[in-house]
């Protein structure tokens, strides 16, 4: 039944009619619960979206020198990507090193981030716990928590990061603004 | 007279005559015209007529035609391996009219481009709606479309030129990342009415298919509502792998970096997202050490093509071509300078003029032979005028690194050598 209303759709948007509204909820397929978990990997910064568990920049720095060290250096500078520590004070230089610790306004962004593109060549691949250590382990480096630090859904979306005011919004699309009179 | 006359007279082509063949296939857009016109003086020479090639299922390009993007990295970071390379450059210099060939547009990616098998992709709208949903390409295709013909740009068009201004750059090197097409597909207005949006809803996550998952935040204005499309289409055929196969987020007159590629996730919220590419990315660094974020438009801009960087000139009668656009609508005019920006001259736009698409002018001008400079600027339907050099860097700093669009200045000595300058 469901295929037969839609090949009837498919012969009026042949026939050049632009589909009535009420044919519309045709088209796709409803998303199930289960598969929407699977691809709702979006972290906000309040920390929407951070999942259960937890890691250490004790447990992340072994993970990091297997997993990331190859390309952003031992300590999260000197590699030949990213520079990821460092340059704080830098930003009105003529030469501004942005780095997690001198640029990123928030930690909940290094998680969302790691978890979703790195490592490079087999992003995701890092466990919950694992993702949550590398972030403490890269915030530890550039001494936004202590050498010991932890963190989990509750602690990070907390951090206040160095250059978390460094940011202003253009006035066309200044989020705290836009949608106000609506 | 002698058999390099006439190619002489073709602006920008002198290069070729100049030095012979040798090298000289890099030249402009008439460099096959140049060697058929120094190979046949009279009639005579040209070559007898006979049967061509078997015709094929697939045209190429003649042999005597080169036209390639480069793939490059951050500024001043050229002739990299293709390996090391995050976008590939469009060569405005050898192309004519408004539209960029498909296989040329400009292609910028954050890993590479994925092999991506049309009967497997997924596009999945969820969020803050009723019904949230999972379509296929071909529920794309079987939903109403429109056709629409835009430039998309990289924010880091223009770049090279933020610090200095090295002289040996094609305007492929400095204006190499904005390309226009026709692009087809579905409105986003259509989707959201299928997911039944809620109406507190703002905000709209996209995310890629791609191995970096590349995600921005879109705020839902009227204009991005009415406008935004999800494109399957790419000047009459599926897109390009390159450019977001098999579909992608169009973005009129918006950053490159919001017309996701690869699409594979809408998510409708009611706050941006605060992705890794819109804090730590694309955001400009001003002087002052603050970024200014969110700055999602694409500004007025324009470039002349025709002559410019590495081109040689002859005096006389010299044709000068660019193109314009802008992220506000339409180009209302463009000015040309040949004095250094002390006259400006109203240049010709070629018709029809599209709303965020780019447009072709072209000026005539008799060089006098004297060392000059060379400058373009364009005004949109807005009012939104390109600006000079020097007021840009005043407001921006030169640390911004993305949304360059100071006018380009291309400076010619007494031997006609064209080249890249700050102004």
């Amino acid at each position: 039944m469901f295929s037969h209303r839609k090949l009837l759709l498919a012969g009026f948007l042949g026939a050049g009619l632009i589909a009535a509204p009420a044919l519309a909820f045709d088209f796709g397929r409803p998303a199930t619960p289960a598969e929407i978990k699977l691809w709702d990997i979006d972290i906000g910064p309040d920390g929407k979206g951070l999942p259960d568990g937890g890691g250490s920049a004790v447990q992340g720095k072994q993970i990091f020198a297997d997993n990331c060290a190859v390309c952003h250096g031992d300590n999260g500078q000197g590699g030949i990507k990213d520079r990821l520590v460092g340059g704080q004070g830098t930003l009105a230089s003529n030469m501004p090193v942005k780095t997690v610790g001198s640029f990123w306004p928030y930690a909940t962004t290094l998680y969302d981030y790691i978890h979703r593109a790195m490592p490079y060549p087999t992003p995701g691949s890092l466990s919950t716990d694992e993702t949550y250590a590398v972030t403490a382990y890269i915030l530890s480096l550039n001494g936004i928590i202590p050498a010991d630090g932890k963190v989990d859904k509750d602690s990070l979306p907390k951090i206040r990061m160095p250059n978390r005011d460094g940011f202003i919004p253009d006035p066309e699309f200044d989020p705290a603004k836009l949608f106000r009179k609506k | 007279m002698t058999s390099r006359t006439p190619i002489e007279l073709l602006p920008g082509h002198a290069n070729v005559s100049r030095r012979g063949f040798v090298g000289g296939l890099s030249a402009g857009i008439l460099g096959a015209a140049a060697s058929e016109a120094a190979g046949a003086e009279t009639l005579a020479d040209v070559p007898d007529r006979g049967p061509g090639a078997e015709l094929s299922a697939h045209s190429e390009r003649s042999r005597f035609v080169k036209l390639d993007r480069i793939p490059e990295a951050t500024p001043g970071k050229r002739n990299v391996d293709p390996g090391n390379a995050i976008n590939s450059k469009t060569p405005h210099q050898k192309l004519v009219g408004n539209i960029t060939p498909t296989d040329l547009h400009y292609e910028r990616s954050h890993s590479g481009v994925p092999d991506i098998d049309p009967a497997q992709h997924r596009l999945l709208i969820h969020g803050m709606v009723s019904k949230p949903l999972v379509f296929s390409v071909e529920d794309l295709k079987r939903m109403p479309s429109i056709t629409r013909i835009v430039f998309i740009e990289c924010t880091g068009n223009g770049w090279e030129n933020w610090k200095k201004a090295d002289p040996d750059l094609t305007v492929q090197n400095t204006h190499g990342l904005v390309s226009t097409n026709e692009w087809t597909g579905v409105p986003l207005k259509f989707l959201i009415d299928l997911v039944a949006k809620d109406r507190s809803s703002n905000w709209m996550l996209a995310e890629g298919g791609d191995g970096a998952g590349v995600d921005r935040s879109i705020p839902l204005t009227d204009e991005i509502l009415s406008e935004a499309f999800v494109a399957y289409g790419q000047n009459g055929e599926p897109l390009r792998p390159a450019h977001g196969f098999p579909m992608r987020l169009v973005m009129p007159g918006f950053e490159g970096n919001l017309n996701i590629k690869w699409l594979r996730r809408l998510k409708f919220g009611n706050a941006p997202w605060m992705t890794r590419w819109e804090t730590a990315r694309y955001t400009q660094l001003l002087a002052d050490g603050k970024a200014r974020q969110f700055q999602l438009r694409m500004e007025t801009n324009s470039v002349i093509t025709q002559p410019s960087g590495m081109m040689q000139i002859q005096p006389g009668y010299n044709r000068i071509s660019g193109l314009a656009w802008s992220g506000h609508g339409k180009i209302a005019k463009v000015e040309v300078s040949t004095d250094g920006a002390k006259t400006w001259k109203q240049a010709q736009l070629s018709q029809p003029v599209l709303s965020k698409a780019q447009v072709r002018f072209q000026m005539d001008w008799v060089w006098d032979g004297k060392p000059t400079r060379i400058v373009s600027r364009s005004t949109d339907e807005q009012g939104n005028v390109q600006p000079d050099r020097q007021s840009f860097i005043a407001a921006m700093g030169t640390n911004a690194l993305f949304h360059y669009n100071a006018q380009q200045t291309w400076s010619i000595d007494e031997a006609g050598r064209v080249r890249n300058v700050l102004a």
